[in-house]
């Protein structure tokens, strides 16, 4: 970032100083390997999906919680938030990353516990990682369509925060539908908890600030067809059907 | 906190048509500086507002955010979003984030002005 020696222009344009922490030319998601009794469903063969092809209003939500007294910088942070993610997010929910970490590129899948299916299916792309911050996009199908980004600063104290970003749209009807019934207070659950875990770890607490504004009141009713690929109801189709499978494949591992 | 590693110089290059060349880094940091080129390139009736990338040297995925949100804010002016200047390596990220769904990419300032035009 800030700070390099300037590099003449045509370098630049040739070897821009952002191009290895970006994901490259991806199609459709393609998951490397499932872990022994992960669901694999709604991730493999989808599109990443953007606040732009969501269907509901566009949030955006930003959690930030100070570190104070940690002494760790904002790069020692994003490191550990990096190798550690699955160890700070919501009990019931499973987060699970390839073995090669959250590289750009990589696909981690999501399997979650929620009313109804055991097994709520979905994940996530890493679309940028760098020394201070990484983001990840959702795949089609997702409960939102956008990004979320995390990473790390000094504020103008010198403390360092922790911030957790999203840009978001509900990615169909039925989840727009569902965001005021829970799944605005579901998001920010996670985030909270993920960021005082994450502040726990640094030998911290304190308080997570909140911030949501909508960028964007509108509904993209061109969009209402995204309802095909809504992980919820594949996810319910899918533990319905479980009885049918062979026993191996149903038995989830915790 | 960083600065803004990034200016942002408005040109009126014709009735109803602004173009904001950036030049440095596009990431949080530089909200400020791409809403008040923003602001000003919208000042006096403009209908497509084009964003120079040619002197753009490094963007994080918040500066993408940032494009988002300008967008949203064009898009309630009813106002156009295009883009030229790009490299390869910058299209290829407009691609994957698909921001090229909704901002139009040109290779020239030429080619970016005639679509402004018909907007």
């Amino acid at each position: 970032m800030a700070g390099q020696p300037p590099q003449p222009k045509e370098n630049l344009q040739k070897n821009p100083r952002d191009a290895a922490y970006w994901a490259q030319g991806v199609k459709a998601l393609k998951i490397s390997e499932v872990p022994e009794g992960a669901v694999n469903l709604n991730v493999e063969g989808r599109r990443v999906v953007g606040p732009l092809q969501g269907f509901g209003r566009m949030w955006q939500k930003t959690y930030r919680i100070p570190l104070e007294g940690s002494g760790a910088t904002p790069a020692e942070v994003v490191k550990v938030w990096k190798e550690r993610f699955p160890e700070f997010w919501m009990p019931g929910n499973r987060f699970l990353a390839p073995k090669g970490g959250l590289a750009p590129g990589a696909v981690a899948l999501i399997n979650s516990d929620v009313p109804g299916s055991r097994w709520f299916s979905t994940g996530v792309m890493v679309l940028y990682s760098d020394e201070e911050s990484f983001t990840y996009m959702t795949p089609e199908g997702h409960p939102f369509s956008g990004w979320i980004t995390f990473s790390s600063y000094a504020d103008d104290e010198g403390t360092t925060v922790a911030q957790a970003q999203l840009i978001i749209r509900a990615n169909d009807p039925l989840y727009e539908l569902m965001m005021p019934v829970g799944l605005h207070r579901i998001e920010d659950r996670t985030w909270q908890h993920t960021l005082r875990s994450l502040a726990s770890y640094f030998g911290t607490g304190g308080k997570v600030e909140s911030r949501v504004t909508c960028l964007d009141p509108r509904r993209q009713w061109s969009q209402a067809g995204n309802i095909r690929y809504n992980a919820l109801i594949w996810s319910m189709i899918y533990a319905v059907l479980a009885p049918m499978r062979p026993r191996r494949e149903r038995k989830p591992t915790n | 906190m960083p600065q803004a590693q990034v200016t942002m110089d408005v040109r009126k290059v014709r009735d109803g048509v602004s173009v904001i060349d950036i030049k440095g880094e596009l990431t949080a940091f530089a909200e400020g500086v791409l809403m008040s080129a923003y602001d000003e390139a919208s000042d006096g009736g403009v209908r497509a507002i084009i964003l120079n990338f040619e002197g753009l040297e490094y963007m994080n995925s918040s500066g993408i955010g940032l494009l988002v949100t300008l967008l949203i804010r064009v898009n309630r002016e009813k106002q156009k979003l295009l883009t030229y200047g790009l490299s390869d390596h910058y299209r290829s990220i407009f691609q994957i984030t698909r921001l090229d769904d909704a901002i139009s990419i040109y290779d020239t300032e030429t080619e970016a002005l005639r679509a402004a035009n018909k907007a």
